[in-house]
């Protein structure tokens, strides 16, 4: 495959590292000329020095033959704007970009870009999956849709412990899917599950509904 | 009408006290306080210091009710990006950037978005002022 990454900081230069070994044709943009003549020393002939975000350039390094194009410079709009040219002028089969802010994640995707990768997002969610005290944790989101699956473990010292599914107030926009208790199969959540100390529930909700889910399911 | 301005700049400070001279509701946005130095003395807009890429900082200006918003910051990217933030995730009625590469002013403006390269325009005039 053929991959331009767009940015020579550390991001781009490991990742071009891996690419290379994995056989790749890869070919590195990077608009400062100290650090492109560094990676051409150490690396070989692989980076050009230019603007990834220039449509001359992209059109020099032949991006219409590429498979694909990594934006990784440290500002979303630098990202965005690589990865818009690429996507728009020059077909560039798969986009991906990284987001430093996580809001632009909407943006980037209602606009074309393929994929995007957020460190933000990534450390929370690692976060969220190995602090155990976090009493919600994302699994998924549905995005089109509007909707996210999470988990929500319930504490043996909560006043919902002993309390059937349908004595709680739960938000409408939120349905208990699974449930799953230490010494048991895990099972369908209905009305009539009583709740145990320790029991993970797996619920589909509205983002909004969030907070008045894991209150419905742990107590106040 | 409400407009929003993004950068303080010679171009924004100049636009957004001809629009207030002319009784409109502008509000300028830029990162830099100290570039509002520009602005005219009389100027009855709003000036606030945020980032136009940032949803919280465009909101604050008043992005949601905007009839308006025009991207004039020194970055390209950071223009069209913006743009099309307000265009896609405010529904801003008319959205107007800045684009100093005309090779990109060329492809937004294929993508829907109003881009004006003062690059073309201004090196047109040179040279009509120069062929006469």
């Amino acid at each position: 495959m053929y991959i331009i990454v767009i940015g020579g900081g550390r991001v781009g230069y490991y990742l071009i590292k891996a690419l290379l070994d994995e056989g790749h044709e890869v070919l590195l943009i990077e608009k400062n000329a100290s650090i492109c003549e560094t990676i051409n020393d150490e690396l070989g002939n692989v980076c050009f020095r230019g603007d990834g975000c220039e449509a001359a350039t992209l059109a020099e390094i032949g991006t219409g033959r590429a498979d694909m194009l990594i934006a990784v410079t440290g500002d979303d709009e630098d990202n965005f704007v690589a990865c818009q040219v690429a996507k728009h002028k020059f077909n560039v089969p798969r986009t991906i970009a990284r987001i430093r802010n996580p809001q632009n994640e909407i943006l980037f995707k209602k606009l074309g870009i393929d994929v995007t990768v957020s460190s933000t997002n990534i450390i929370l969610e690692h976060i969220e999956e190995q602090v155990p005290t976090h009493p919600l944790t994302h699994l998924l989101t549905l995005r089109d849709k509007g909707l996210e699956v999470v988990e929500v473990k319930i504490p043996p010292e909560a006043n919902t412990v002993g309390k059937a599914v349908k004595e709680l107030s739960l938000p409408e926009q939120s349905k208990l899917v699974l449930v799953i208790s230490k010494e048991r199969p895990p099972r369908l959540a209905t009305a009539n599950t009583v709740l145990q100390g320790g029991d993970q529930i797996i619920a589909l909700t509205a983002p909004e509904a969030e907070e008045q889910l894991r209150t419905a399911l742990r107590g106040g | 009408m409400k407009i929003v301005i993004m950068g303080s700049g010679r171009v924004g400070a100049q636009l957004a006290g001809l629009m207030d001279a002319d009784g409109h509701q502008v509000t300028v946005l830029d990162t830099d306080a100290y570039s509002f130095r520009r602005l005219p003395a009389d100027f009855g807009g709003t000036a606030l210091v945020g980032n136009g890429l940032d949803q919280a900082s465009l909101k604050k200006a008043g992005i949601e009710t905007a009839d308006v918003f025009v991207a004039v910051t020194q970055g390209d990217n950071r223009n069209v990006m913006a743009a099309q933030i307000a265009q896609h995730i405010f529904n801003v009625p008319k959205v107007i950037c800045r684009i100093y590469d005309p090779l990109r002013q060329e492809l937004y403006q294929t993508l829907g978005i109003e881009a004006i390269s003062p690059t073309t325009i201004f090196a047109q005039i040179l040279k009509e002022k120069i062929e006469g």
